[in-house]
C-alpha cells in the first residue's frame, strides 16, 4: 500500500500551525519519531523558544506488564511550562495512551495554559478519550502491522510499516 | 550450569546482588537509565509514577545512614511506599531467623527488600527464597559486595571521564575490608578500564588481589603517577581485628591523600570517597574539599542510580 509522503506532510503541518504561533507557543517532541517532527517543525516555524524534548518511558501505563525500556532517554524542557501554549509533537497518533502520559509528565513541570497535539499520521484505534488538533494524515493501517517514521542520513522523514512482531 | 542468581529466565536484571557476573550490558543499562532519572531529580516535582502502590523494605541489619536514606528517597521519587526497618534494635535480637524475618515482611506484601547485613552472601540467601514478584537489592554485605555504590561510581567517573576504556583509575588504602572496592573493580573491569590500582599497605591489600586484574603499590605517590581518577576508601576501623596498622597517624602519613601527593596524578584527576570520610586519617580536608573532589556530587549521583536499579529490578 502507498503511504503519503512525510516531508509533504510536513510542509502542509507547517503552513498549518504558522498562523497560530504566538508569544507564548512552545513545542515539545515525543522521542524518538516525535522528536524528528519537532525538530523539523520547530526549524521551519523559527520558534524562538527553545525545543523541549520528552522521553515518556517514566509515566507509560505497561510498566507493570513490560517493565522499564531499554534505553530512557533524559526529558529536557527547556522553558517555563507554566503558561506556555504547548505544541505537542508525535510521529503516529495511535491508542492515545503515549499522549497521555506526556501529560502527565508535563504536569510535573508546571501548568501549561493549553496543550495541542500535533501528529503527522493518524491511525485511528483510541483507547482513550484524545484526538489532535492538527494532523498530517490519516492512514490505515493493516492488523498486525505498526506504522512508524524513518530519518534517514541526510535528515529526510519517511513513513513506514513494519511487522508488529519486529518491534 | 546454574543461572546467575542475578538475572530471570530472560537475563534481565531481578535482583542485585552483586556486579561481579553482570554483563557488560546490563551495567550500561542501568547507567543510561539514571542519566534519565538524574533530569527528574533536577525539577520542581522530583517524583515520576513508576512505582506507585508498590512498597520498598529497608531491611538494615547493621548501620547506615547515607546508603539508607539514599535508598529512601529513591524509592520515594519513584512513587513507592517507603518502609525502614532498623533489625539492630528488632527482631533478630529476640532470636528471629533471616528467612523468618523476610517471610513475615512478604506477608505484608512487601515488593523489593534492600538488604544490608554484616554476612557476606545474606543478601543472596534471601534471594533464593523470596516470590518470583519480589526483589532484592544489596546494600552492603559483609566484606562481600556493595553494588549501588560501585554503580555510582562508575556513573561518577562516566560523568566527569566520559569514555572507560583510556583510563587509569587508582584505589587506595584499606582494600581488605572494603566490599566497595570489590565492586567498583568488577565494574570497571567490565566497562574496558585498562588500568585498575590498589594501593595501600600489604597488611590492608586482601591476599591475590592481583587476581582480580589490578597492578598493586605500597608505595602511593608510584601509585598514583598519572591517574585519572582517585578512589579513597574509608579506613575500617571497626572491622579490623589484631594489628594490622601502627596508628593512624602513621596511616595518614604514608596513604592520606594530600594536595601534595595528589600532585603526582593528572592536573584534571577526580577524587572520589564513598564515605563517611576520616578527615585526617585517609583524606586531607583540603583535597576532600578542593576543587578535584567529587565526593558531593558522588551523593546526588547515588539517588539516580539507585531509582535506576529499583525501577529495572521491579519492571523485571
Amino acid at each position: 500500500m502507498k503511504l503519503p509522503d512525510a516531508e509533504a506532510l510536513c510542509a502542509q503541518l507547517t503552513a498549518e500551525l504558522r498562523p497560530r504561533i504566538g508569544p507564548k507557543s512552545a513545542m515539545v517532541g515525543l522521542y524518538t519519531g516525535g522528536a524528528w517532527l519537532a525538530e523539523r517543525l520547530h526549524a521551519t516555524l523559527s520558534l524562538k523558544t527553545p525545543l523541549a524534548l520528552m522521553d515518556i518511558a517514566f509515566y507509560r501505563d505497561d510498566y507493570a506488564a513490560r517493565g522499564l525500556k531499554h534505553d530512557p532517554k533524559r526529558t529536557k524542557i527547556p522553558f517555563d511550562v507554566n503558561g506556555a501554549e504547548l505544541l505537542l509533537v508525535d510521529d503516529v497518533l495511535y491508542s492515545g495512551r503515549t499522549v497521555r502520559a506526556a501529560m502527565n509528565e508535563l504536569f510535573d513541570y508546571g501548568r501549561p495554559a493549553s496543550i495541542s497535539l500535533v501528529v503527522l499520521a493518524d491511525r485511528g484505534g483510541r483507547q482513550l478519550p484524545i484526538c489532535a488538533q492538527h494532523v498530517g494524515a490519516r492512514v490505515e493501517v493493516p492488523a498486525g502491522m505498526r506504522l512508524t517514521l524513518k530519518r534517514a542520513d541526510d535528515g529526510k522523514l519517511a513513513l513506514a510499516l513494519e511487522s508488529e512482531r519486529a518491534a | 550450569m546454574q543461572r546467575n542468581p542475578q538475572l530471570n529466565a530472560n537475563g534481565e536484571l531481578q535482583h542485585l546482588l552483586s556486579i561481579e557476573g553482570l554483563p557488560r550490558e546490563i551495567l550500561v543499562q542501568i547507567l543510561d537509565t539514571a542519566e534519565s532519572f538524574a533530569g527528574v531529580t533536577e525539577r520542581e516535582v522530583k517524583k515520576v509514577p513508576l512505582l506507585r502502590g508498590k512498597s520498598v523494605f529497608n531491611l538494615f541489619f547493621e548501620p547506615s545512614t547515607r546508603t539508607r536514606t539514599t535508598f529512601e528517597i529513591a524509592a520515594k521519587r519513584l512513587s513507592a511506599d517507603v518502609i525502614n526497618l532498623n533489625i539492630a534494635v528488632s527482631s533478630a535480637t529476640k532470636g528471629e531467623s533471616l528467612l523468618d524475618t523476610v517471610a513475615n515482611l512478604s506477608a505484608m506484601q512487601a515488593d523489593i527488600f534492600v538488604v544490608r547485613h554484616a554476612s557476606s552472601g545474606a543478601p543472596f540467601l534471601i534471594a533464593r527464597h523470596v516470590k518470583p514478584h519480589e526483589h532484592v537489592v544489596n546494600a552492603g554485605d559483609g566484606r562481600h559486595a556493595h553494588p549501588t555504590q560501585g554503580l555510582l561510581d562508575l556513573y561518577t567517573i562516566r560523568h566527569y571521564k566520559k569514555d572507560f576504556t583510556r583510563l587509569v583509575v587508582a584505589i587506595v588504602g584499606d582494600v581488605l575490608h572494603s566490599r566497595v572496592a570489590r565492586s567498583l573493580i568488577h565494574g570497571l573491569t567490565t566497562l574496558g578500564v585498562p588500568e585498575v590500582r590498589v594501593i595501600g599497605p600489604q597488611t590492608l591489600l586482601p591476599l591475590g588481589v592481583e587476581g582480580l586484574g589490578v597492578r598493586v603499590f605500597n608505595d602511593m605517590r608510584a601509585g598514583l603517577k598519572d591517574c585519572d581518577v582517585v578512589v579513597m576508601l574509608r579506613l575500617q576501623n571497626e572491622r579490623m581485628r589484631g594489628a594490622l596498622l601502627p596508628s593512624a597517624q602513621e596511616f595518614f602519613k604514608h596513604y592520606g591523600l594530600t594536595e601534595d601527593k595528589l600532585a603526582a596524578a593528572r592536573a584534571d584527576a577526580i577524587v572520589m570517597h564513598p564515605g563517611p570520610m576520616n578527615r585526617g586519617v585517609e583524606i586531607d580536608s583540603t583535597v576532600a574539599d578542593g576543587p578535584r573532589s567529587v565526593i558531593l556530587p558522588q551523593v546526588t549521583f547515588g539517588i539516580a542510580v539507585r531509582m535506576a536499579v529499583m525501577s529495572i529490578v521491579a519492571g523485571n
